[in-house]
């Protein structure tokens, strides 16, 4: 039997990471999502790109010029200097930042959609209510928008805990510092440890199900509301 | 009260898209103003200008508070103006139920210093909704959303109601559900009402004031009475042009079976028992059901003849002319339209100042309104009081019938 704890320590640091990216993601994923739904800027399509960029960009290339931007040499290396840090590759916070990045277009895109599927009305009358916009942004929008943020933080979890090439990139792998569940299971498969790859393999699998059901269930919910 | 207190007056010049919309106009802060025209005549547009949904460069003020006035750089956002607005489609919030739906805006009005003067007890008994508050919204038909819609406007406790074809997205039945819903609200709430449509019954129904609209231009502004009666605008050209009139309910003739109404100091008699002697109906009558006699007809199965004097012959096509009367032989009566062929118009030699008679085929009841077209006597306390007595129990159904 494996020990226990070499086992936990990856899960456990992985659902830390999700949960901070997840978090992270919802507050500076709402003001883009709005920005992008409402604004009629001429330069919006251009930053929903760059957004949208993690989708088709490889996360060795991602992962790459994350790595030149939070080593020593890059603006990660400067901010972690401050925390008296050499650089942020190869941290945890390094992990949450590169994660941020990564799974961003995964949270921004379904809130995006959800916003922009209401259309102006709602927010119109919540004017003709005397309803200030900031007022009407949490009483109208962002309830309308529910199953947008429901999706978005479903999936901004489930892809950060997924993630492999970036983490390998800027991470590396180590033990109970960025040693993820997916950088894990590659390890023991490398060592030929079959046994802890296949615990912690179907443990993926039951959890990709469990979240995979859970949005269904969500969405069904949503889509007869109640009261 | 200076007169300047007691009107909405409204200007603005601008382009939406590739509409220019160039408009001025003054209604009165009481009573149903109808702005009125084809569609894209730029209705919608001026009722969101007034709303401050749409920006356009202008003036607009209510009463004595200004909420535009681009010269000193005054621009009230829509949040900032007291006003209630019944889109086309109710536009419910989807995420609450009826009840939070209505209290929405009231709890913002009362909290930005608002008086209560439209509980929220009176709306849902006028409006007949008690039985839907605790219901999601989904679970409205298309005529209880509009009604919500409506109440959810009043309660926001405005001193401007906004109206933007409330009932267009309706279908007939649903139209006629809702039409004495808004006839009670004509007669038992203080709170003007500006109120955007294209068909013409809901003007005959509803409106006191008109604003007739045409290509983003003011056609005519005035009374309906007036407006409807000018024969050099098209509401008075076309086919079926008709005079709404209002008339008081006088007594029922029991051996006839005839009810007296009085329209202007005349009386005309109508089938069948109208209602409590006194109250105020609205009578519409067709400008083809009447025709015009020189001397008063004595041998006719016609029961309602008017004394009337010509004022204007306008002509119309090559067969028809409009002939405005006013009741009575006197001036300043009530106008009323009639049409004549020019042949008839000729042989008898109808011409302005004439005194002559007119004979009313068919009147029918359009609605019934506790106060008058004409402009504003002592006796309004109803609809000018401030706060108490704003809303009367009595409301009066939709009755349509044919002499």
């Amino acid at each position: 039997m494996p020990e226990l704890e070499e086992l936990w320590s990856p899960i456990r640091l992985t659902l830390a990471l999700a949960s901070i990216t997840t978090i992270v993601l919802l507050v500076l994923g709402t003001p883009i999502a709005w920005w992008l739904a409402r604004s009629s800027a001429r330069g919006k399509e251009a930053v929903a790109a760059v957004v949208a960029l993690p989708l088709v960009l490889p996360p060795t290339v991602l992962g790459f010029y994350l790595l030149m931007a939070l080593g020593p040499n890059g603006p990660g290396g400067w901010i972690g200097s401050l925390f008296g840090l050499r650089s942020l590759a190869f941290t945890f916070e390094g992990l949450v930042i590169g994660s941020v990045i990564y799974s961003m277009p995964f949270v921004v895109q379904p809130i995006r959609i959800a916003f922009e599927a209401f259309g102006d009305r709602p927010l119109e009358v919540a004017a003709t209510l005397r309803a200030s916009p900031w007022d009407a942004f949490w009483t109208v929008a962002v309830p309308l928008a529910r199953p947008g943020f429901m999706t978005g933080a479903v999936l901004g979890f489930a892809h950060t805990v997924g993630e492999f090439g970036v983490v390998l990139m800027i991470g590396g792998n180590i033990p109970g510092e960025t040693k993820v569940l997916s950088v894990a299971i590659y390890d023991y498969v490398e060592s030929l440890q079959w046994a802890q790859a296949h615990i912690l393999a179907a443990g993926m699998l039951a959890f990709s199900f469990v979240v995979i059901l859970a949005m269904i269930v969500i969405e069904k919910r949503i889509a007869r509301p109640g009261i | 009260m200076t007169r300047s207190d007691s009107t909405i007056s409204a200007r603005y010049a601008g382009v939406v898209g590739n509409f220019v919309l160039e408009v001025a106009f003054a209604a009165p802060m009481r009573g149903i103003t109808a702005l009125f025209g084809p569609s894209g005549c730029g209705k919608t547009t001026i009722l969101r200008c007034v709303a401050g949904l749409t920006r356009l460069p202008g003036r607009l003020v209510v009463g004595a508070e200004v909420w535009q006035d681009d010269e000193a750089a005054t621009f009230r956002r829509p949040y900032e103006r007291s006003i209630g607005y019944v889109f086309q489609e109710a536009s419910l919030f989807a995420h609450l139920s009826v009840r939070r739906n209505l209290l929405y805006g009231r709890r913002r009005a009362l909290k930005a210093g608002a008086q209560e003067h439209i509980r929220l007890e009176d709306v849902v008994a006028l409006l007949g909704i008690g039985h839907l508050l605790d219901r999601a919204t989904g679970a409205l038909s298309g005529g209880e959303r509009q009604r919500v819609a409506l109440a959810r406007a009043l309660l926001a406790q405005p001193r401007l109601l906004l109206m933007d074809e409330p009932l267009s997205a309706l279908d007939r039945m649903t139209k006629e559900e809702i039409l004495p819903y808004f006839e009670a609200l004509h007669t038992s709430l203080a709170i003007p009402v500006l109120y955007v449509t294209h068909d013409i019954g809901e003007i005959e129904r509803l409106a006191d004031h008109v604003v007739l609209l045409e290509a983003g231009r003011v056609v005519a502004a005035g009374p309906l009475g007036e407006v409807f009666a000018d024969s050099r605008l098209p509401v008075a050209r076309a086919a079926q042009a008709a005079t709404v009139l209002e008339a008081r309910v006088g007594p029922f003739l029991a051996a006839d079976g005839l009810t007296s109404l009085d329209v202007d100091g005349e009386a005309l008699l109508s089938p069948g028992r109208l209602g409590a002697e006194g109250s105020i109906y609205r009578v519409r009558i067709a400008a083809s059901d009447v025709s015009l006699a020189i001397e008063r007809p004595s041998l006719t199965t016609i029961l309602n003849i008017l004394p009337v004097r010509v004022a204007d012959v306008e002509p119309l096509s090559e067969a028809q002319v409009n002939v405005l009367v006013t009741i009575g032989h006197r001036d300043g009566g009530r106008k009323l339209l009639v049409r004549v062929t020019r042949r008839a118009q000729r042989l008898l030699g109808i011409h302005p100042g004439q005194d002559m008679y007119a004979q009313i085929k068919a009147v029918s009841l359009v609605a019934s309104s506790s106060r008058q077209l004409a402009p504003a006597g002592p006796d309004r306390e109803v609809l000018d009081g401030p706060k108490t007595g704003a809303f009367v129990s009595r409301r009066g159904g939709p009755q349509k019938g044919t002499l």
